[in-house]
């Protein structure tokens, strides 16, 4: 068994919302004497667990939130760490915190070796100096040695492909080159523990295989790797345990990816717009059951949708729309055609029931929306439900990557003649 | 897969690179030796979790390099960190003298410019209109010898006092020793105070050729000179970093700094020499740390003004506690002040 190399005991981090004014001053003057007099911090103990999306405020103490609270794991050497989370969770905060960065409210990290952390590409990169000059400081910044800098200058120029350009200032850089440029230089710090944010998120697909692709080596080499992203299929391949991350909270870290990925993912999607929506004239929208809300590509799932009409209305239109992840839109099941709109309808609550047919879209999450007309008013929500497409089974050749695929997933037959 | 136990944790052998990186921890070696490391309260818990979980801690392994915690001492300045980052140091001199002469045509000859047009304007002021005395020297000559050093502990200090503020968005990312900012700052300084000090010599030799009789102190100036440097850094160092401390969350005192500086100029015997004060200013002038050093700094080069011991031991002594204070500061405010700047 490895040596842990971090080990994280009740680390804890309070921030205060809203802005530094004079309001400010009486609370740090009332923090300064509760611990002179060797108190706790008083709004320490008042402060609300961190839920972005909750506004309500009870009291002035509601100003402050733990974005961390009591998180406590260890990491071992070798072990690439993978935090999930949602936006606002905490993830970029732990890694602040482990990378020095700024200091926990409470609790201790205890690190072993060396770390370098990469929370964004191309830190302090200064836009008069030129590519090679900036390569020096960069590198001299995220704690390289300059005898090492000039050891690794070819390598580092041949990753970054930008070797005609490393004599002018960063600033002429079309965005693309800036960044393979300051990828280079991190790619090619090597210390014991490497600790990685959604750096990821920028770049091209090819920039972003060839980071993965690099991190992956340096985990071989070794070292331990802490590694944040939304990107969960580069979670799954790279990382060997998962921490999750929810409202400042951390779970169990687990050795099981694939098991807690996808729960991550489960919960996720429960995060959905809360039942009944309420549309124009009294009309509600009670629920929309998706089921199965999982399934294979080319297979079929069934929305039941349940209306609620305080009058007698006559709908005029009734028609599901299927978007993907990025919000296009997909396909529509148009209701005039299979209800007989339109049609009046009774005050009360109904049951209206789509069966999609054989979806052959692409393996990936899919939203629901629901375009709604009536004779008086009309109504497109565009988020009521979703499900997940997985991939097929039985294919023996791994697909393509999803960018190149397009977004159907074509049912065709070929042959050799 | 290496072999239990904290002393082979890395292979480092295996990897040679690795033992050139310079990173802000360090040696296990060294923190070893260091007595008073851990903390009582940390070695308590060592002991208990040995107690608990036998298998992960044997004593190997619970040696950690760095243990970062809420609080911690006043006086644990991590300075050996600083060392370890001397090659960021000078990249971040290099960098400040190098851009900010990019794009221009003249580059350098800028820093000759601005103190030959301020003294010539003094020259012009002080001497030609207020007819303030110059201890019986030359006007060029002497308010040269003033500004030289004035400026040089006025740019650090104002350039400092903005450290956090200037480098939020580069602290927020990365971590090194804060402390490397505002050094690489005085340092970036000294270019430009050389280059005046170098038009103060042609001007000295300038005079002294044409027969005036100026007599520098030739004996210390090669011991008094780097003194002299090093207490002005120091002091605006210090300074700047106490403000730049203090005005993280609360901006008021920035306000204060530009103009404040400027008019502490006319707290210094710059424009006039501190023979002609009235005895009842005396005091609250004397009471300037810069007012010795600028008054030595005339002694030592133009062999005039009122160079006293006294004076610059008082300097010395003000230059010492500030920069103390201010490193002191400085080390608690880093740690956190990313969350309030």
């Amino acid at each position: 068994m490895s040596t842990p190399v971090i080990r994280a005991e009740d680390v804890s981090k309070l921030y205060r919302l809203g802005e530094v004014g004079t309001g400010t001053i009486q609370h740090d003057i009332n923090r300064w004497w509760h611990r002179i007099r060797g108190k706790e911090d008083p709004y320490a103990k008042v402060a609300a667990v961190n839920d972005r999306t909750r506004k309500e405020k009870k009291s002035s103490h509601d100003d402050y939130v733990w974005a961390l609270k009591d998180v406590s794991f260890e990491v071992r050497q070798g072990e690439v760490l993978g935090i999930i989370g949602r936006n606002g969770a905490g993830k970029s905060t732990l890694l602040k915190l482990l990378s020095r960065v700024t200091s926990p409210s409470s609790g201790s990290i205890k690190i072993k070796g060396r770390i370098a952390s990469l929370l964004e590409v191309g830190t302090g990169f200064h836009p008069e100096l030129s590519g090679r000059e900036n390569i020096f400081l960069n590198g001299a910044i995220l704690g390289m040695r300059k005898q090492e800098i000039i050891s690794r200058l070819d390598e580092i120029v041949d990753f970054s492909g930008c070797s005609a350009y490393l004599d002018t200032p960063v600033k002429r850089y079309s965005s693309g080159m800036y960044v393979r440029l300051a990828f280079a230089v991190a790619a090619y710090l090597e210390p014991e523990i490497l600790i990685v944010d959604e750096v990821l998120a920028v770049g091209d697909a090819e920039f972003q295989k060839r980071c993965l692709s690099r991190m992956d080596k340096v985990s071989k080499l070794g070292k331990t790797v802490i590694f944040v992203s939304h990107n969960m299929s580069a979670m799954q391949s790279l990382c060997t345990s998962i921490l999750r991350i929810s409202n400042g909270e951390a779970g169990v870290k687990s050795r099981n990816v694939e098991q807690e990925i996808n729960n991550y993912l489960h919960d996720c999607r429960t995060a959905q717009p809360s039942f009944p929506v309420e549309l124009q004239d009294g009309m509600r929208i009670l629920g929309l059951e998706i089921a199965p809300a999982i399934f294979p590509t080319g297979q079929s799932t069934m929305l039941t949708f349940e209306v609620e009409l305080p009058i007698a209305t006559t709908i005029t239109d009734f028609a599901p729309v299927i978007y993907n992840h990025a919000g296009v839109r997909i396909g529509i099941m148009d209701g005039r055609n299979k209800l007989g709109l339109p049609r009046s309808f009774a005050p009360g609550r109904h049951c209206l029931q789509f069966n999609t047919g054989p979806v052959p879209l692409l393996p990936g999450d899919y939203v629901v929306g629901l375009y709604l007309r009536t004779l008086s008013a009309w109504v497109n929500h565009e988020n009521l439900g979703d499900f997940q497409l997985t991939s097929e089974t039985g294919m023996e050749i791994t697909n393509y990557p999803a960018e190149h695929i397009g977004i159907l997933n074509m049912s065709y037959s070929a042959a050799i003649l | 897969m290496p072999p239990p136990g904290g002393n082979v944790a890395y292979p480092r052998a295996q990897q040679p690179h690795l033992s050139l990186q310079a990173t802000g921890f360090c040696n296990r070696g060294r923190q070893r030796a260091r007595s008073g490391y851990w903390p009582r309260r940390f070695i308590f818990l060592n002991y208990n979790m040995s107690q608990t979980t036998p298998e992960l801690a044997t004593a190997a392994e619970e040696e950690w390099d760095m243990v970062i915690r809420a609080r911690s001492g006043w006086f644990n300045l991590h300075l050996q960190d600083l060392w370890h980052y001397r090659d960021l140091l000078s990249m971040f001199v290099w960098r400040d003298f190098v851009a900010v002469y990019k794009q221009t045509i003249l580059g350098p000859i800028w820093f000759f410019i601005q103190p030959l047009l301020t003294t010539a304007t003094f020259t012009i002021i002080f001497s030609g209109v207020a007819k303030l005395s110059t201890d019986g020297l030359p006007p060029l000559l002497f308010y040269l010898a003033g500004t030289t050093p004035w400026n040089y502990f006025a740019t650090c200090l104002t350039k400092t006092s903005t450290t956090f503020k200037d480098n939020a968005s580069l602290f927020g990312k990365v971590y090194f020793p804060r402390l490397i900012t505002p050094l690489s700052v005085v340092i970036s300084t000294l270019i430009q105070f050389v280059i005046q000090f170098a038009l103060l010599g042609i001007a000295l030799a300038w005079f002294i050729w044409q027969g005036r009789d100026i007599r520098p102190d030739y004996a210390s100036i090669f011991l008094g000179t780097p003194v002299l440097i090093l207490m002005l850094g120091c002091l605006g160092l210090g300074s700047g970093i106490i403000i730049s401390s203090l005005t993280t969350k609360y901006r008021d005192l920035g306000f204060l700094v530009t103009f404040g500086v400027q008019l502490a100029m006319y707290a210094t015997p710059v424009v006039y020499p501190l023979s002609i004060v009235p005895d009842k200013y005396r005091f609250w002038i004397e009471l300037n740390p810069m007012t010795g050093i600028v008054e030595a700094f005339r002694a030592l080069y133009l062999g005039a003004g009122t160079f006293s011991w006294l004076l610059l031991s008082y300097s010395a002594l003000v230059t010492g506690v500030l920069l103390f204070l201010g490193i002191i500061v400085f080390n608690k405010v880093e740690k956190s002040f990313m969350d309030t700047v």
